[in-house]
């Protein structure tokens, strides 16, 4: 049964890939790289981890999910299509003039999405406060934050963590999808982010390293934080691979921000597929 | 004026309005960002510990938590001064509080040149022309006490952003208890034919003493009271172009982009009239005495005096 779940949700993270690829190929421009790295762990949260009524978007006692990395949202706008927060025709309309799927998440045109991101750092200082209002309110939900390991060069984001340890933040789950490549190049070449599980531990984080792609992994570790009570933020640090997937994207920094021309579309689609059988 | 007038800090007016507020509306927060004491929560944070955040010396976390908090229907006062206010959260601001709308107030004290002693660093005078290219803010410069009290009420009533700009100094109060205010509506304290006088903040009442002094020389003035910058009252600054002409635009800001600004575009959409800004002349402030600031910038009621006869030739 367990092993049954694990591998619909890889499917599914494979499905998701090659529509958010879809989405990308058909708009002509996009973010693929930083959108596969993501891809499992978003596929664990909207399949499996998170408390939602994707026919009632803002229903207040809902899990909340800020994908601070906001250029990665193909992929979770495809979640967000499969789970229906919005037509499924929606989805060929990525970045086109009045879509609900703006280059950058809208909270305000697309359902589903629980604050505007795009400008790198500000989701996960944002999740704190919504954390802050459940704790405030006693209520149970919990606010997840993704952020690239590119994106903890913004110094927002030590900000947040000072918050979360200060407030006790026990349902704020920052996740960094650790793919060492940004958009000038690897991360030890850009900004070295010296051993990051370390840092947040020191933040006062309880943390977990994990293989990003490993849905086993991914879906145990969202078990031990949900009965880690302590008063302390999590921090996942998930080690992934920057257009896991397809071979000619993976660990390439050009494909952060890159859409694929017809040849590699079809050649991309292939592989995800193979994957699905 | 008289000797006797009394003065007080439109930051006071906010720290005893913000309590009043709080108790009445449980969703009214405050963030500080550790400069509580100097922008007056105190009270707030000792009356209504539960609805108060303390995020340390970091403003664009600040107005981010503040975002966030919004979302599940909080409405925040972030508080600091008003150059980190508009400055080091602009991009904060924009992105996470204006472009989703959310509603979130930035409520800042010393705004213009009132913490004087402290120098440039502390001063601001960009403020408000930062923040009024800014799509869905509001601005409110209260002019005294009363008026902070009363704006500070109607903005955690308004949906959406708005940025209440507060001094350090003690004002005069030149208004009684009982004055009503409407965001985006100006108020007319004297009604003349020669001159207008549109001022806003700190420098309304020398607007009013400069009124006192042009009529002594049979100079009729109208001082509108301009507490809303954006959405700018277009009726009454339309209506004093058409009847009066002559405007004289008084601020405690850079004249660039202010209330100096906004009015000129207004003049010059309508191709009538003629107007003077008066405000800090484009340069840093430095540490003096804030009367002796004003004065190197002509924010001076003898400097109105000055232009208005100009003006009428």
């Amino acid at each position: 049964m367990e092993e049954k779940r694990i591998h619909d949700l890889s499917v599914k993270a494979q499905q998701l890939r090659q529509v958010a690829l879809t989405m990308i190929y058909e708009a002509k421009s996009g973010h693929p790289g930083g959108a596969f790295s993501a891809a499992d762990i978003v596929t664990a949260l909207y399949f499996s981890e998170l408390k939602l009524d994707p026919k009632n978007p803002q229903w207040p006692d809902r899990d909340r999910f800020v994908l601070s990395k906001g250029h990665a949202c193909p992929i979770l706008y495809a979640a967000l299509g499969k789970l229906g927060y919005f037509p499924e025709a929606v989805l060929h309309t990525l970045r086109q003039e009045g879509s609900l799927l703006q280059g950058h998440p809208n909270m305000k045109k697309c359902p589903g999405i629980d604050i505007s991101t795009g400008s790198l750092g500000q989701g996960a200082s944002c999740a704190v406060g919504m954390a802050i209002a459940a704790k405030r309110d006693h209520k149970g939900y919990r606010v997840f934050t993704m952020v690239g390991d590119g994106e903890m060069d913004e110094g927002v984001i030590w900000e947040a963590m000072m918050t979360a340890n200060k407030y006790q933040l026990d349902n704020y789950i920052l996740i960094a999808d650790n793919n060492n490549l940004q958009l000038d190049g690897t991360t030890n070449q850009v900004m070295p982010q010296i051993d990051l599980s370390k840092k947040a531990q020191d933040f006062g984080f309880d943390t977990y390293d994990i293989n990003g792609h490993d849905m086993k992994q991914i879906l145990a570790t969202f078990e031990r934080i949900s009965t880690a009570k302590n008063g302390k933020p999590k921090f996942i640090n998930a080690h992934t691979v920057k257009g896991k997937g397809v071979d000619f994207m993976e660990n390439r920094a050009e494909w952060h921000g890159k859409a694929p021309n017809t040849e590699q579309y079809n050649d991309a689609m292939r592989q995800l597929g193979k994957e699905l059988a | 004026m008289e000797q006797s007038i009394k003065k007080i800090a439109t930051r006071e007016g906010f720290g005893d309005e913000i309590v009043e507020v709080g108790k009445e509306n449980k969703n009214i927060y405050v963030i500080d960002a550790d400069i509580g004491k100097s922008c007056k929560t105190g009270k707030f944070s000792q009356t209504l510990p539960e609805q108060y955040l303390e995020v340390g010396i970091a403003e664009q976390n600040a107005a981010n938590v503040a975002a966030g908090l919004a979302t599940t229907g909080k409405i925040p006062f972030v508080v600091t001064y008003a150059v980190f206010g508009s400055l080091r959260m602009a991009e904060q601001i924009r992105q996470e509080i204006c472009y989703p709308r959310l509603n979130v107030k930035i409520a800042c004290s010393h705004g213009g040149l009132t913490p004087a002693n402290d120098g440039a660093s502390h001063q601001c005078i960009e403020d408000i022309g930062v923040l009024r290219t800014l799509p869905n803010m509001t601005i409110v410069v209260p002019a005294d006490y009363h008026a902070a009290r009363k704006l500070v009420r109607a903005a955690a009533t308004l949906d959406g952003p708005v940025y209440l700009r507060f001094t350090r100094d003690a004002v005069p109060v030149i208004y009684d208890e009982e004055q009503e205010f409407v965001i985006g509506k100006a108020l007319k304290l004297r009604n003349g034919t020669d001159i207008a006088l549109i001022a806003t903040g700190d420098t309304v009442h020398l607007a009013l003493e400069a009124s006192d002094e042009l009529l002594k020389e049979g100079i009729s003035a109208t001082v509108l009271d301009m507490h809303t910058i954006k959405p700018l009252d277009y009726d009454s600054v339309q209506n004093v172009i058409k009847k009066i002409g002559r405007i004289i635009s008084i601020e405690d800001h850079n004249i660039y982009n202010g209330l100096g600004s906004a009015i000129a575009e207004c003049v010059a959409e309508s191709g009538k009239g003629i107007l003077r800004r008066i405000g800090v002349q484009d340069q840093f402030g430095q540490s003096a005495p804030y009367e002796r600031l004003l004065e190197i910038n002509g924010i001076t009621v003898k400097n109105i005096i000055k232009q208005a006869k100009i003006l009428l030739g």
